[in-house]
């Protein structure tokens, strides 16, 4: 966690920028950074299906303010431009977006920050909900991070009539392929992940021996982070933000 | 929980987005997050023109049950209109 002191430096740059992601495409991204030499861990920061909003700038600068370069790419760039809400109610409508898009433009995002002079070389993956799923995905299926976090991810165990062309495999199928330590948090009452579909994939991670941390908040649900949203549960949402912290921290984090 | 339940369909007449009148040609009913709406999850509708960017959208977000007095109502005006 960012340690205080008052007479303590501090500056953060952020912006809007683009960058190679899927199939070659360029497309928009919102970068976040501490000022200074570094060297800074990064974090491909995914944001979630209610689309590329204004809560993921703040989480995208909520990782700069702790010392993290914070890429977060549009990933329904190839929808077109609006509001985030209209652009995301197409993307709903048109059945979510392809996974190998998403992993594409991840892939894209993790290759911009390990070009950075100021990079510790060492990369996270995060997101929420549908995105929490996806950073899953990209820590099993990429191979290139040092440490993930799926908040509440759904659609990680899938029943085979869940399958789509978009959504080809459940993610708990490559769980054998983790790369990387994994933190989950999730939320009792939630129904997508249910705590029985969180129950199967740590059954599937232990199986395969990776490292985990899981943690199942009673009396929340789906989105407790999301302060806007009836979701939005207090003390989880603080003491999950300060897990994941501690978490990259413990894996990203270089100290000389 | 993301839902993804979204169903389709399309029709024909007009809706009035942001920048007037517009064409529509789709309406798509998710039942999902809403975006505004103080809910866990609402009946989502947005009548829509694919043709045109994603700013062309009539939206609402109801709850459960206000979506079903909506059909009624809806249904109870076509009844009443068709019968004349």
């Amino acid at each position: 966690m960012h340690r205080y002191t008052t007479d303590m430096y501090e500056g953060m740059l952020a912006e809007t920028t683009t960058v190679q992601g899927f199939n070659g495409d360029i497309i928009n991204a919102y970068f976040a950074r501490p000022l200074g030499p570094g060297p800074f861990p990064g974090v491909v920061v995914i944001h979630h299906m209610p689309g590329w909003d204004e809560l993921y700038r703040e989480m995208t600068r909520k990782f700069a303010h702790h010392g993290y370069l914070a890429f977060s790419p549009n990933i329904y760039y190839r929808f077109g431009h609006g509001s985030p809400d209209d652009v995301a109610a197409k993307v709903r409508a048109s059945g979510g977006v392809a996974d190998d898009s998403v992993l594409g433009d991840t892939e894209g995002s993790l290759r911009f920050l390990k070009s950075l002079p100021q990079s510790n070389k060492k990369f996270g993956v995060f997101g929420t909900c549908s995105s929490g799923r996806q950073a899953f995905l990209a820590a099993c299926r990429l191979k290139a991070f040092d440490a993930a976090v799926d908040c509440w991810g759904g659609g990680v165990v899938m029943s085979k009539e869940e399958l789509t062309p978009k959504r080809p495999v459940a993610p708990i199928d490559y769980t054998k392929d983790l790369s990387c330590p994994l933190l989950g948090l999730f939320g009792e009452e939630d129904q997508n992940p249910t705590p029985q579909h969180v129950h199967l994939l740590e059954e599937e991670l232990k199986k395969y021996g990776k490292t985990y941390e899981f943690h199942m908040y009673p009396k929340a649900g789906h989105g407790f982070f999301y302060y806007d949203r009836p979701s939005y549960r207090q003390e989880p949402a603080v003491d999950g933000w300060k897990k994941l912290f501690g978490f990259f921290e413990k894996y990203l984090r270089i100290y000389s | 929980m993301c839902t993804g339940i979204v169903e389709k369909a399309e029709v024909k007449g007009s809706g009035k987005g942001p920048n007037g009148w517009f064409k529509l040609e789709e309406v798509n009913v998710s039942y999902d997050h809403p975006t505004d709406a103080p809910l866990e999850h609402a009946l989502n509708i947005d009548f829509v023109n694919g043709k045109m960017a994603p700013g062309a959208r009539v939206a609402v977000e109801l709850s459960p049950e206000s979506a079903r007095k909506l059909v009624d109502a809806i249904l109870a005006a076509l009844i009443r209109g068709e019968d004349l």
